[in-house]
């Protein structure tokens, strides 16, 4: 793996001779288009049907996210995050607390810790319902939009009985949870994931053996290990690739060391397999939480954190396994009151970068497939 | 295919069970001590004398935070040497030119400009270092050497992250690394489109985020928030100002 890092087959000028001696066709995808999950635009160079090569143009939802922290205090950036991956607020919010209380050398109390795992999770859970749901449409398969829209409301509902927001929901605080858990919140959690287990077979059933599915998904889009290495793709894209990695695991954060899951994987890499490996996910952030819920310790919220930040000056990168991959935090605090620097190292971003390389020698109809499955939000891409 | 497919995920689970294996090469937990202080204040003081030109933030003044941070909370740690095979291995060829830091448990390595690309072709080659997960810069407008380029690598078969950052000038060019690491592609053309430094020989050195044509680099701290190129909202977009 060490002696060579040129991509296995990004370095041929065209991949494969054409089939008919037609004209290279250069056409237009997005910015506004349905299957492009936002305003993402593909400029495509095709042989008839097949992609020689494609080029994302990004920035239509480009808001200055970065700049925006320099300019606001710690807690004022907070509520920002949530805008970038907005199908994951709860994970964008879990990354960036976490980084501010490494630079403030506080620690989050152990309830908070496991009241943000479950809050993570099912953050997770939705997220690739989401997914799942809008993929699935993509590709012509209309019901599991209907049917995991129905069980994403269950999430939302609890989110918003929670903190008050559904989507963008601002959840955690610098140094743990503003609120306190509602009455009821343990039973209502596992109330649904009682409700919710037997869903994920729901959603299984409708497409695994789907002849439909299976043949618009099976060996569309293969991506080697070693290419997601070389491109930094991480998250299930990684792990359908048939690598065992998962930075729950390999680098703990929050508490994730006190609960025992597996990390699934696949061996081809291909659309389905990455199918595979978020539907397994589902199941095991369903066992996260089963524990989490039963583990629930009494205590404080929250650490104590001043009313003032300011963090002492330092530069600190933290990331955590979001549902789409590693998304990183790098700050750099001057002992001001505001962040210096802060910089986001989105998953989408970075795993679209992966979309040319995946397409090459595919189909059309396929880049809609790939551009599901590499599951990224634009918010994210841009920021 | 799947031979390639295998080979690395033998890799992986080796640091899997032992997650507490963060850094491992930290020689045993080193407390925040007085020991690292002669090679860590002159970088703190620069960074400290910045906090006072944020154009924004009229409340922090420029109080020294030094004396009134220390005595209350004795924990507060400032970067110290990090020590490691690898750093010994660095040191031995490249002497002065890194200095090897230690900040909150995460190591990260100051290089000198020139000794860049040889630095991060033997990461990754001889250090597996084979994942570039970040490339970033941070702006420090007051200082002669006025950006921090910062990469973020990650080894997949030793389970360690670090950092290496080298300071270059205004309008100085860094070599790019896809040659070295595929992903750095977009990661380099967004440090260019924000700050404006430019990568030689990558592929494709052009804007990412903004549109083409845009004037200005948006990160730089001398760029301020609410500042656009009206000249060119104003031709393409067709109205006075975005504002």
């Amino acid at each position: 793996m060490t002696d060579s890092n040129t991509l296995s087959h990004l370095d041929l000028e065209t991949p494969e001779k054409p089939f008919l001696d037609a004209n290279e066709l250069v056409i237009n995808m997005g910015p506004q288009h349905p299957a492009t999950h936002g305003v993402l635009r593909v400029i495509l160079r095709l042989d008839g049907e097949k992609v020689l090569g494609l080029e994302c143009v990004i920035g239509y939802l480009h808001r200055g996210v970065e700049k925006i922290g320099e300019h606001r205090t710690y807690t004022m950036f907070n509520p920002y995050v949530d805008r970038m991956d907005y199908v994951a607020a709860v994970s964008n919010g879990l990354g960036y607390c976490e980084t501010v209380e490494k630079l403030l050398h506080v620690e989050a109390p152990p309830r908070a810790q496991y009241v943000r795992v479950i809050l993570t999770e099912l953050n997770r859970l939705a997220s690739h319902q989401l997914w799942l749901g809008t993929h699935a449409l993509d590709i012509g398969a209309i019901t599991p939009l209907f049917y995991t829209f129905r069980d994403r409301e269950e999430i939302l509902k609890i989110y918003e009985k929670y903190c008050g927001a559904r989507l963008t929901t601002h959840a955690f605080r610098i140094g743990g949870l503003q609120y306190e858990t509602y009455n009821g919140f343990e039973r209502e959690v596992k109330n649904f994931l009682s409700f919710f287990r037997p869903k994920i077979d729901e959603y299984e059933e409708l497409l695994t053996t789907n002849r439909i599915w299976v043949e618009r998904t099976k060996n569309v889009g293969i991506i080697s290990a070693k290419d997601c290495i070389a491109l930094g793709v991480t998250g299930p894209v990684l792990r359908a690739s048939g690598v065992k990695w998962d930075l729950r695991k390999a680098q703990p954060y929050a508490n994730y060391k006190n609960f025992d899951f597996d990390i699934p994987t696949c061996q081809n890499g291909d659309t389905y397999d990455r199918y595979l490996v978020r539907m397994a996910e589902m199941r095991q952030s369903v066992r996260i939480i089963e524990q989490a819920v039963e583990g629930l310790p009494e205590g404080p919220v929250m650490a104590k954190v001043p009313k003032v930040m300011k963090p002492p000056a330092g530069e600190i990168y933290h990331s955590i396994e979001a549902p789409k991959g590693e998304l990183g935090y790098f700050i750099v605090s001057d002992g001001s009151t505001q962040p210096y620097r802060v910089r986001v190292r989105p998953p989408s971003f970075v795993n679209l970068q992966a979309l040319d390389l995946m397409c090459r020698g595919q189909l059309v109809a396929d880049v809609i497939a790939v551009i599901g499955t590499l599951d990224i939000v634009l918010g994210e891409v841009d920021r | 295919m799947s031979e390639e497919a295998k080979s690395p995920s033998s890799q992986p689970p080796e640091g899997e069970p032992k997650p507490t294996a963060d850094k491992p090469s930290v020689p045993g937990g080193v407390k925040a001590t007085t020991s690292g202080s002669v090679q860590s204040e002159p970088k703190a003081s620069a960074e400290k004398s910045v906090s006072a030109e944020k154009p924004a933030s009229p409340a922090p003044a420029p109080v020294p935070p030094k004396p009134a941070a220390a005595p209350p909370k004795a924990a507060v740690p400032t970067p110290i040497p990090w020590d490691s095979p690898m750093i010994a291995k660095f040191k031995s060829t490249y002497g002065s030119g890194i200095e090897p830091l230690t900040y909150a448990g995460q190591n990260y390595m100051v290089v000198d400009r020139l000794m860049i690309p040889d630095i991060l072709q033997i990461l990754r080659n001889e250090e597996q270092f084979d994942y570039c997960v970040d490339i970033t810069a941070v702006h420090y407008p007051k200082r002669e050497k006025q950006f921090d380029v910062v990469w973020v690598l990650y080894s997949y078969s030793r389970n360690e992250r670090i950092r290496v950052k080298t300071q270059i000038l205004d309008g100085e060019s860094i070599p790019s690394s896809v040659p070295i690491w595929a992903a750095a592609n977009w990661l380099e053309r967004e440090v260019f489109d924000m700050f404006g430094i430019k990568f030689d020989g990558h592929p494709d050195m052009k804007r990412i985020l903004l549109p083409e044509g845009w004037k200005g680099y948006p990160l730089r701290k001398d760029y301020g928030i609410l500042q656009q190129d009206n000249e060119w909202v104003q031709i393409n977009l067709g109205i006075e100002s975005g504002q």
